[in-house]
């Protein structure tokens, strides 16, 4: 095949075609528009302020390697005037993590950043592979995730940073937009889309300007710039429904490659049409709990397996009997409800700022998920563990959120 | 043959790069494309073990550097994923697996999922 010229410069051989708008680009043409474009997303959304100490949670993947790669070049070339670092989190995964984290060092030395980690066992006392010995392969992930999510909370709080970047892309937003709208999540559909997701529990804004990027093109951004990355996949991470989900839009790809952008404006534009109440209502009772765990973990797959399911089943029967809660969850975003008493004169579940009476982080229960996740695995009895761990701020309750939300909706009217 | 590496069998957590070496007439009288060099690889590199190598007269030295995970080169023209380069260019521009290789060539295979 004859060389084509770049659709650009009209000069240099074209070695990328974009799935965006299948123009055919040169390397350098390529690196300069992947980099303008995160430079417009973070402008058009006024992502930083000058002189924003801003951390990086970096993994050593490709994702969070590119995003470093890249804020480190446009803070220099715009003068954004950020103070970047690295945090890193250390889930204790021999032969995984380990590795990884040693790309991530290098990383630190490569662009002259700091590098902060912190590891799961530092602050649960409980490596991964620990956990996963103790309560195997399936069900793991979720231990995972809410760790890691506080982690990179308490990595933040550490260093006296209020902003965490991730480096989730277009296709994981896609995923995430797919997998909200098959399980009929409305409030995650709203909040998930969105660039910068801050939570009630939590002072520490985290935001992901990559948002708009093909994973294919970070991985060519990568390859063309010679990042140096870790490519691996999590060894414990289960295909499951996110894994479904991903195929889907892999395939999709495939077929019509703007679909994943497509995807995503599409959630964009759902997420406006999702009444405010749901969305506020959400956001009140999900304190503290994200949409993904941290960028480019393949663990995020096993969150929702069957079994999880079923638990979450039998979780929603039992919770039918907390009816109380629909007036707390009416209330508008942002409303702190002070701790109050249900008809029953039980403690009804609030979803106000409060401290974990155990670890003292900040949490919406009285105990945080992570101290009660950690409650079973001390006591070794994992499966009460997840049942109890499943409380309203954690994803797979979301479900049961729903439907307290719609009978509250219904009630309301 | 040439391995610069072992343990194809586990997971290619950094990149590995390989010379490979390939008759230039295969014996149906056509050139070596990528479908032979995938075939190639899934034949030889992924069964990991002892390749003898073996020199022919007339022969094609491709640089191969893999980035993907062992079992998943078995479909990378099915399964979504894996970009294939072609001296650094999409394969899609190249023609993708009725790329005729070149002497000198450099070929990577590199993986898109989730690598965190």
């Amino acid at each position: 095949m004859a060389p084509t010229a770049c659709f650009d410069c009209k000069e240099a051989r074209a070695v990328i075609i974009r799935p965006k708008n299948r123009h055919k680009l040169c390397r350098a043409c390529f690196i300069k528009v992947f980099e303008t474009e995160v430079h417009e997303t973070i402008i058009g959304t006024n992502l930083f302020f000058p002189g924003e100490r801003v951390a990086i949670g970096a993994s050593g993947g490709k994702d969070s390697t590119v995003l470093a790669a890249v804020l480190k070049t446009l803070n220099e070339r715009y003068n954004y005037g950020l103070d970047l670092c690295l945090l890193s989190i250390d889930e204790g995964i021999r032969g995984y993590r380990d590795d990884s984290l040693e790309t991530v060092k290098r990383n630190a030395v490569q662009y002259e950043m700091p590098l902060d980690i912190l590891g799961y066992s530092e602050l649960y006392g409980w490596t991964m592979d620990q956990v996963v010995e103790q309560v195997g392969k399936k069900g793991n992930c979720t231990y995972c995730g809410v760790f890691r999510r506080q982690a990179l909370d308490r990595g933040a709080a550490r260093l006296g940073i209020k902003h965490v970047v991730t480096g989730h892309n277009a296709d994981d937003v896609a995923e995430t937009v797919m997998m909200n709208l098959l399980r009929g999540d409305l409030p995650r559909l709203s909040r998930g889309t969105s660039i910068v997701t801050s939570s009630d529990a939590s002072d520490i804004k985290r935001s992901k300007p990559l948002k708009y990027a093909y994973e294919k093109e970070i991985v060519l951004y990568a390859h063309h710039r010679q990042l140096d990355y870790f490519t691996t996949e999590c060894i414990y991470s289960p295909e499951a429904f996110r894994g479904s989900a991903r195929t889907l839009i892999k395939d999709l790809e495939k077929i019509r490659p703007s679909s994943i952008l497509d995807i995503v404006k599409s959630g964009e534009d759902m997420a406006a049409l999702v009444p405010v109440e749901v969305r506020g209502a959400g956001k009140a009772t999900q304190a503290g709990a994200e949409e993904e765990s941290a960028g480019g973990c393949g663990s995020q797959n096993g969150r929702t397996s069957g079994g999880e399911m079923a638990a979450m089943e039998k979780q929603l029967t039992e919770n039918d009997a907390a009816e109380s809660l629909e007036t707390e969850i009416k209330l508008p975003s942002g409303a702190r409800v002070k701790p109050n008493r249900g008809p029953t004169g039980k403690a009804v579940k609030t979803q106000t700022i409060k401290h974990c009476e155990r670890c003292n982080y900040i949490s919406s229960q009285r105990i945080c998920k992570a101290c009660m996740l950690l409650d079973g695995l001390n006591r070794n009895r994992p499966k009460t563990a997840i049942e109890v761990g499943v409380g309203m701020e954690d994803e797979e309750s979301s479900s049961t959120l729903m439907r307290q939300m719609e009978r509250a909706q219904l009630s309301a009217t | 043959m040439y391995l610069d590496s072992g343990g194809l069998e586990l997971l290619f957590g950094n990149e590995r790069k390989h010379k490979v070496v390939l008759p230039a007439r295969l014996e149906d009288g056509s050139r070596p494309n990528i479908s032979y060099l995938l075939k190639y690889l899934v034949d030889n590199l992924m069964k990991d073990q002892r390749i003898d190598m073996f020199i022919m007269e007339d022969n094609v030295y491709v640089n191969v550097t893999l980035r993907v995970y062992s079992n998943s080169i078995n479909d990378v023209d099915r399964r979504p994923g894996i970009l294939v380069l072609i001296n650094d260019a999409d394969w899609e521009l190249e023609g993708e697996e009725t790329y005729e290789l070149q002497q000198g060539d450099n070929i990577v295979f590199v993986s898109t999922l989730h690598g965190g």
